[in-house]
């Protein structure tokens, strides 16, 4: 129901997620926030199992923190990774199974940027471009598309857009508002949502 | 398939030659029909001399690839540098230590024995019952494809260059015919002295 996107450049990580909260066949809540900024350069979206997701994530991100209070330098984005996915695949084989479909993203100095793809079994991959959830399915073709490997922030903000217009169009289910987040050099920064009314006129732009 | 073992797909063949071995991989990460990355491959280097390649379900794969590294770098710390022989007893018990509940991959290991140089050649199952072979071993979802290229194009005493060629074809036509592997395969050959990594060119689909 939930969709998760991810676009990764030469120097930055671009995550976009929906904001609707359902439960069952009722909306809940149309402005949650799924992508959680984890540290200075680290953002993880999370989609999934309810109470999972919030768990799941908040428990990582607590052990980033502490990993830095400990050790007084951050865990960077690779390794930040490879920990949720430990963690998960801990966790699949135990009572506590936790059902989340998550996007770790981050920039580091010396690695550059880096965007991983976790699957509910724990399955782990650094992606140039990515979704989750069944949104996604609509977006593949698009990022073979026009990603590129110097892609500049608007360019994939574009594509990203390009996606959102496709998922609205398409999926059955409605998702009126997308949150979209980049991490860079700069650290993390929140940018325009991408909405029905944005999407007007983008198309109206696009015809003109 | 509902086989968990092919929910990600890939396929890793690997055969023997005239004092050299060869494996390869094909490139494909996907999540049942949807392929998401074409970079994923499936072989890693154990050893100077030794190569494990390992398919089936990617959690898993990764995840016996950092627990057998962790026994591996443990036994190197204790003892010398491990041999093949060696190894595959290492990766089997620790298979057969989940029997009840295993870990879902087709480990497949190539190497020389570091001291004799005598290729060697090994698969497992999932619960880690070695096969030790003297011609070739395939692994993944097309294992089947594998086997029949392998069985009409494998001859003993091949050289590295001939071993290539031949290892370069069965994959290349065994995954052509399997959704669920492919776009792209890379062939290792381990000799005595080095080994020579190639990419193929194969169709992307």
């Amino acid at each position: 129901m939930e969709t998760l996107l991810g676009i990764k450049g030469p120097d930055f990580v671009m995550l976009a997620a929906d904001t609707t909260h359902a439960n069952s066949v009722i909306v809940m809540k149309e402005d949650e926030n799924k992508i959680h900024k984890v540290a200075d350069n680290l953002l993880i979206s999370t989609v999934g199992e309810s109470g999972d997701t919030e768990q799941f994530t908040e428990f990582i991100a607590k052990n980033i923190a502490l990993y830095k209070m400990r050790n007084g330098y951050e865990l960077s984005p690779h390794s930040a990774a490879h920990f949720t996915r430990k963690n998960l695949a801990e966790s699949l084989r135990s009572r506590t199974r936790y059902q989340v479909f998550m996007f770790v993203a981050g920039y580091d100095p010396k690695e550059g940027p880096e965007l991983t793809f976790i699957d509910y079994l724990a399955t782990s991959h650094s992606l140039n471009y990515g979704g989750h959830g069944y949104g996604s399915m609509f977006c593949a073709s698009i990022f073979d598309r026009y990603w590129h490997a110097n892609i500049t922030q608007e360019e994939a903000y574009d594509v990203l857009k390009k996606c959102v217009l496709e998922i609205q169009k398409r999926l059955i289910i409605n998702l009126k508002n997308f949150n979209v987040s980049v991490v860079d050099a700069n650290g993390v920064r929140n940018l325009e949502q991408i909405s029905a009314k944005s999407l007007t006129d983008y198309n109206a732009a696009q015809s003109a | 398939m509902a086989e968990k073992i092919y929910h990600n797909g890939g396929c890793v063949v690997a055969m023997r030659g005239k004092d050299c071995v060869a494996i390869a991989t094909d490139h494909r990460f996907g999540v049942l029909s949807q392929t998401l990355s074409t970079d994923f491959k499936k072989v890693y280097t154990v050893a100077p001399r030794l190569l494990l390649g390992l398919v089936g379900l990617q959690s898993d794969i990764l995840t016996v690839l950092d627990r057998i590294t962790l026994r591996k770098n443990l036994y190197e710390m204790e003892n010398h540098e491990v041999s093949a022989k060696s190894f595959t007893s290492l990766l089997s018990t620790f298979l057969y230590e989940h029997r009840f509940g295993p870990y879902y991959v087709e480990p497949v290991i190539a190497g020389l024995n570091s001291h004799t140089l005598e290729p060697f050649l090994c698969t497992m199952d999932l619960y880690g019952c070695p096969t030790k072979v003297d011609d070739f071993v395939a692994a993944g979802s097309c294992a089947c494809q594998l086997m029949g290229m392998g069985e009409t194009l494998w001859r003993p005493n091949l050289q590295p260059d001939q071993l290539f060629e031949v290892i370069a074809q069965t994959i290349l036509n065994a995954f052509d015919r399997d959704a669920l592997c492919g776009w792209g395969a890379t062939v290792y050959v381990v000799e005595f002295d080095k080994i020579t990594k190639r990419t193929l060119k194969t169709r992307k689909d």
